[in-house]
């Protein structure tokens, strides 16, 4: 019982040093699949210039957050005034960073 | 250096010791810490490589957009506004883009329409993504109908599907011919949804942009730049209700982190005790408690960092998908290129060993510098 308790604990730092070797080895594998995954990259990017692509399909649920680059703060509340924005999607991201307000200030001005 | 080192592998050996003798309770911390470091950690491995991946597949999207507000929505482009915007001087190349949104209410799934302006797909059939492939089991040359707002049947031949490695970007993805489109969502003739530039000289964007607006007041230009800064900034981590939970998490974590650490049990007080009276110094009872402190929480990141780095690069980052997916029902199946935080990683490793092994300093301190009868009868 002593011996097995004792040979348990010797193996806890191997065991260490495998995860450390694997904490390492994440790090060599990232940089393989990046190597592996530039074509893919490079085929969406050509994608994404031919069709004028401007956003993720990661939000199909509602039309503001399938093209958040192209909606506006006010999408998420414009079915009625006293709307709330309902969709889980509200709760992760934030609105679209546009300047929207210093080319309508400018634009005021000129006029 | 040799002694050095034996002596530190014998306080492991003890130290390894005095855990296994609180088995259960070390092993519940351990898990509980590597849990929440493996959250931890996925968050900042999937929204740090998502970001990277957007920035470098949208890095050639439209330069400048322009889109028509009536009534604060976004409406469609009448005739003659290519001709005023093809009077500003810096303005290269524009195009009119038809594009919309279908609900398909078979699957209760939206759809993003688009009638690419290169034309290269025939009347009467259409290119789909393969999210659309998926969940309505089309094939090459299958046909599927869309009734349209207007009620009226429109039949379409899938003629191809897009790349199953594009899905991040195309899974919801129908492609028509212009005349089609038009068709379909009964589109004026000569009207567009937005129209896309491109400007001579690139230092000038924000300036025709400025040009667009005073010209044309009804409009609001989207820059290239924006559309990527918003992705730059998805899923950081100051914002959204993921934080609000996980700081909760992190809270919970760092009370009982520190009860566990900076509160000694009676039983770890007369062990103190037992070690000072056989002849341990207050030098070798601190070591013995730093190597605790170090091998639980070193041991914590290491199995909760490998364990989110499987889950996002190689299972796809399946734990987010119900929170990602939202009330969606297409979602896409992507792979994500592991570009890696370092700065994140460390910050997480940092913050999940130094301030556990620091904790469990404090109590040692004061139990080791006490008298070694009084802590074994205390």
């Amino acid at each position: 019982m002593l011996i097995r308790s004792f040979n348990k604990r010797r193996l806890v730092l191997p065991c260490l040093a495998v995860a450390l070797l694997g904490f390492a080895m994440s790090f060599v594998d990232a940089a393989l699949l990046r190597k592996q995954h530039a074509v893919r990259i490079e085929a969406n990017r050509a994608l994404a210039e031919r069709l004028g692509l401007t956003d993720l399909a990661l939000f199909t649920e509602a039309r503001y957050t399938r093209h958040p680059s192209q909606a506006d703060r006010h999408a998420a509340f414009q079915d009625h005034p006293l709307a709330l924005e309902h969709f889980p999607t509200g709760s992760l991201i934030i609105p679209p960073s546009h300047s929207h307000a210093y080319l309508d200030r400018t634009a005021a001005r000129a006029d | 250096m040799r002694i050095w080192i034996e002596q530190q592998r014998a306080l492991i050996d003890f130290t390894l010791a005095s855990l296994a003798r609180r088995k259960a309770k070390n092993l519940g911390l351990l898990a509980v810490y590597t849990l929440l470091v493996f959250v931890l950690a996925s968050v900042t491995l999937f929204s740090h490589a998502l970001r990277h991946e957007a920035t470098r597949v949208l890095a050639d999207s439209p330069e400048l957009i322009l889109q028509r507000m009536v009534a604060g929505r976004h409406d469609l482009i009448p005739p003659g506004y290519l001709d005023k915007i093809g009077k500003i001087r810096g303005v290269q190349k524009m195009e009119g883009r038809l594009w919309g949104y279908y609900y398909d209410p078979v699957i209760k799934a939206n759809y993003t329409f688009m009638a690419p302006t290169a034309g290269d797909v025939e009347r009467g059939t259409i290119v789909i993504g393969s999210g659309l492939e998926r969940i309505r089991g089309l094939t090459q040359e299958t046909g599927i109908s869309f009734r349209a707002y207007s009620g009226k049947l429109y039949s379409f031949i899938v003629a191809d599907i897009l790349p199953h490695d594009s899905e991040l970007i195309s899974a919801d993805l129908v492609l028509m011919h212009a005349d089609d489109f038009r068709d379909f969502f009964g589109f004026p003739a000569g009207h567009y949804t937005d129209i896309t530039l491109s400007v001579a000289n690139p230092q000038e964007v924000r300036n025709v942009a400025a040009k667009l607006a005073a010209a044309l007041p009804d409009s609001r230009p989207i820059l290239r730049e924006e559309v990527l800064r918003t992705y730059a900034s998805i899923f950081d981590w100051r914002e959204g209700i993921v934080l609000a939970i996980l700081s909760g998490a992190i809270l919970a974590f760092a009370i009982l982190a520190w009860d566990k650490a900076a509160g000694l049990s009676a039983e770890e007080k007369r062990e103190i005790g037992i070690l000072k009276a056989i002849g341990w110094e207050t030098g070798d009872v601190i070591r013995m408690k730093l190597w605790e402190g170090v091998l639980i929480s070193l041991t914590a990141f290491l199995l909760g960092y490998l364990a989110a780095y499987l889950h996002v690069f190689y299972a796809g980052g399946i734990l987010f998908e119900p929170v990602l997916k939202g009330w969606s029902v297409l979602y896409p199946r992507f792979q994500l290129t592991p570009e890696i935080d370092g700065l994140a990683v460390v910050t997480l490793g940092f913050f999940t060993v130094i301030p556990y092994t620091a904790a469990v300093l404090v109590p040692i301190w004061r139990a080791a510098t006490t008298d070694p009868d009084a802590a074994m009868r205390s």
